[in-house]
């Protein structure tokens, strides 16, 4: 497909105005619908509807107006160097973004754009703040032209003499898909406590809604009793009963949300390679459409939980510059195995940790000195305790709390080690999810030990990675080993520069 | 390995600045101190001589033990970093990961002829480095140094 170069200002998709106005209805006109219920309940109808009718057609009049001058004086340039953007009906503004500075162009589409075929095109910068360049709304063809676009102008491929670039369209290569039963059984995995206790806090505040007294006992076992008469005799079981049901409608209420949200956000996962990066394209209604460009990965990040682990599941996220904006989600495999997340790792150009790899551990020290510090901490509780003369609560802290804090330390001991190989560098942590960072040795940005007084005494130092758009840490190794590994790390950090690492597409070491 | 191996001091100008600084903090703790002291009735001193103390300790002490913790070197094309007192923290920058460099100047340092080498990374830990203390035209001298580094590493 070839595409002109244009260097005209073009608007918006006119449909964007339609887009605007059906959100507009539900921002203005419900809420002005709803206020007038509310002035109009008390008496003299005909009179109050006389005024109110034209005060809401004017100002669903002058939105209209005022969305359509907004749509008129929003031009955007695709030029030679950069994408410009002229907006403001009285006073105009115009930004100019270099292709050099975008990182990702990433496509939206929200479920009313959606009706009508458009996407939402946001450039991002990585600048802070959210404050990327986005253009509401573009026919999908268009955005996907302007992405092509994009990504061919900043790796310098187009002949600007004829103004035509080459896009070829859905190339890729699939890497990755989630059917729907995957993305069901995902959804089981991501039960949210939190969404539980919102619920059984609303049940409690809301309880006069429902038809019986959920925080009633007595209530639920007249419930559970009437049926059958037995139930009355068995009053402890009809308790315990009760209980097993509130329990499980919540545990209910949990998975449901879980799934929900999850088959909304994941529906038809797709991941593939095309000759750019990673393209991920996901959701029900409002389906996102992401380029990760493989040369940008900093790290990779392999997450697991605490159940799912029990089912070799596992996720895979990338960490690069513009994930540091917090505006997209990189997540390149959300819930797999993990012999379908090694050939994603090999397509980024990293590698999982060899089986024979050297690990590190935290010096024991380090973990002793935790575990003291923490029981410091119990031990002045028991102290206030003491103090009031309850000598039966003092002994709670130090044998519960020290139990668990023992049993976590060995267990994290035991569970994070860190390595390092030719390219690489690995950081396992936690014993309960234990994650995976995997990080280039190349594309590290500074390197710091840091070593409070405790640790000074007892000669061991905790080692801070700068990471683009992430953090890379090792801690509590012997000092040594940590300052072997910092010079090791600095030496292959000296080999290449800054703009190799992060800015062009430049060549990358290969895999091993 | 505390031992500052070969690593350059910083100007001694610094240690006079960090006084000046600390001196206005003990102005203002030795004010409140002494509206303390007078709302208690009778010149007990107990307000008054616990932060006399602190005061004479922050003036005398801590800028000597904070000039000896600190220290940089500019070797192998890396900025070396060293500082804290009681968080001892090492930092060493390459220069090819350095994105932009200041040279910062306030209206202390500028009285000492003294100012503040910031190297900025891409990373989200440890972002800049901030190295104070330098006399002025070493920290720019610095700043061409490590500027023509990166040049020629970018070509």
């Amino acid at each position: 497909m070839i595409v002109p170069i244009e260097d005209s200002p073009r608007r918006t998709d006119p449909r964007s105005f339609a887009v605007r106005a059906i959100s507009m209805l539900g921002q203005l006109v419900l809420p002005i619908l709803f206020g007038a219920f509310a002035i109009l309940d008390e008496g003299d109808l005909g009179d109050l509807a006389l005024y109110f009718v034209p005060l809401v057609l004017v100002a669903v009049g002058a939105n209209m107006a005022f969305a359509y001058l907004r749509w008129q004086r929003l031009t955007y340039t695709v030029g030679e160097a950069d994408i410009r953007v002229e907006s403001g009906i009285l006073s105009r503004a115009a930004r100019s973004v270099p292709y050099e500075r975008i990182q990702d162009v990433s496509l939206e589409q929200k479920p009313v754009p959606r009706l009508f075929g458009l996407v939402e095109v946001k450039f991002e910068t990585g600048a802070g703040g959210g404050d990327d360049l986005a253009l509401t709304y573009l026919t999908q063809g268009e955005g996907e032209r302007l992405r092509e676009l994009v990504r061919a102008r900043r790796d310098g491929t187009v002949v600007a003499s004829d103004s035509t670039v080459t896009v070829e369209a859905d190339s890729g290569r699939l890497l990755f898909a989630m059917s729907p039963k995957r993305v069901v059984t995902f959804g089981l995995f991501e039960f949210s406590l939190a969404v539980v206790a919102v619920v059984a806090g609303l049940a409690q505040q809301f309880d006069f809604l429902l038809p019986f007294e959920v925080w009633d006992w007595r209530a639920w076992r007249e419930q559970l009793a009437a049926p059958g008469q037995w139930l009355a005799g068995l009053g402890f079981l009809a308790q315990v009963l009760g209980v097993v049901v509130a329990i499980g409608s919540l545990a209910l209420v949990g998975v449901a949300t879980g799934v929900i949200r999850t088959v909304l956000r994941e529906w038809n996962f797709r991941l593939e390679r095309t000759d750019k990066g990673l393209r991920r394209r996901r959701g029900l209604l409002t389906r996102t459409d992401l380029v990760m460009p493989v040369h940008r990965v900093q790290a990779l990040r392999l997450r697991t939980g605490f159940l799912r682990r029990l089912f070799g599941w596992h996720a895979l996220k990338v960490v690069s510059l513009a994930s540091d904006s917090g505006s997209a989600n990189h997540e390149a495999v959300p819930f797999a195995q993990m012999d379908e997340i090694a050939p994603v790792v090999a397509e980024t150009g990293f590698a999982l940790p060899a089986t024979d790899l050297d690990w590190d551990r935290a010096m024991p020290a380090y973990r002793v000195d935790g575990f003291l510090l923490g029981f410091a901490v119990t031990l002045l509780i028991s102290a206030i305790a003491l103090a009031f003369g309850r000598w039966e609560l003092a002994l709670i802290p130090p044998i519960l709390g020290g139990g668990w804090m023992a049993l976590h330390e060995y267990l994290d001991w035991r569970w994070s080690r860190y390595a390092l190989d030719r390219d690489q560098l690995y950081a396992r942590r936690g014993w309960l999810a234990p994650s995976l960072t995997i990080s280039s040795r190349h594309k590290l940005q500074s390197a710091e030990i840091i070593r409070n007084p405790l640790a000074r005494l007892r000669g061991y130092a905790d080692l801070h990675f700068g990471l683009a758009g992430g953090n890379f840490r090792m801690r509590g190794l012997p000092l040594a080993r940590a300052q072997a590994i910092r010079d090791a790390v600095l030496a292959s950090m000296g080999e290449r520069d800054f703009s190799e690492v992060v800015e062009t597409s430049g060549s990358r070491p290969e895999a091993h | 390995m505390d031992a500052a191996d070969d690593l350059t001091p910083l100007d001694p100008a610094y240690k006079s600045l960090m006084r000046v600084q600390l001196a206005i903090v003990a102005a203002v703790l030795l004010v409140a101190a002494s509206i303390a002291e007078v709302a208690i009735p009778g010149w007990t001193g107990a307000v008054w001589i616990p932060a006399l103390l602190v005061a004479a300790y922050a003036l005398i002490r801590v800028p000597l033990r904070r000039y000896h913790a600190r220290g940089y070197a500019l070797a192998g094309e890396r900025l070396r970093v060293v500082r804290g007192v009681i968080f001892r923290k090492d930092t060493v920058v390459p220069f090819g990961r350095v994105q932009h460099i200041d040279v910062g100047q306030g209206p202390l340092e500028r009285f000492f002829h003294l100012a503040t080498l910031t190297v900025h990374t891409a990373g989200t830990h440890n972002a800049s480095v901030a190295l104070p203390g330098l006399k002025h035209d070493t920290a720019v001298a610095m700043r061409e140094d490590i500027r023509t580094a990166i040049r020629r590493d970018t070509r």
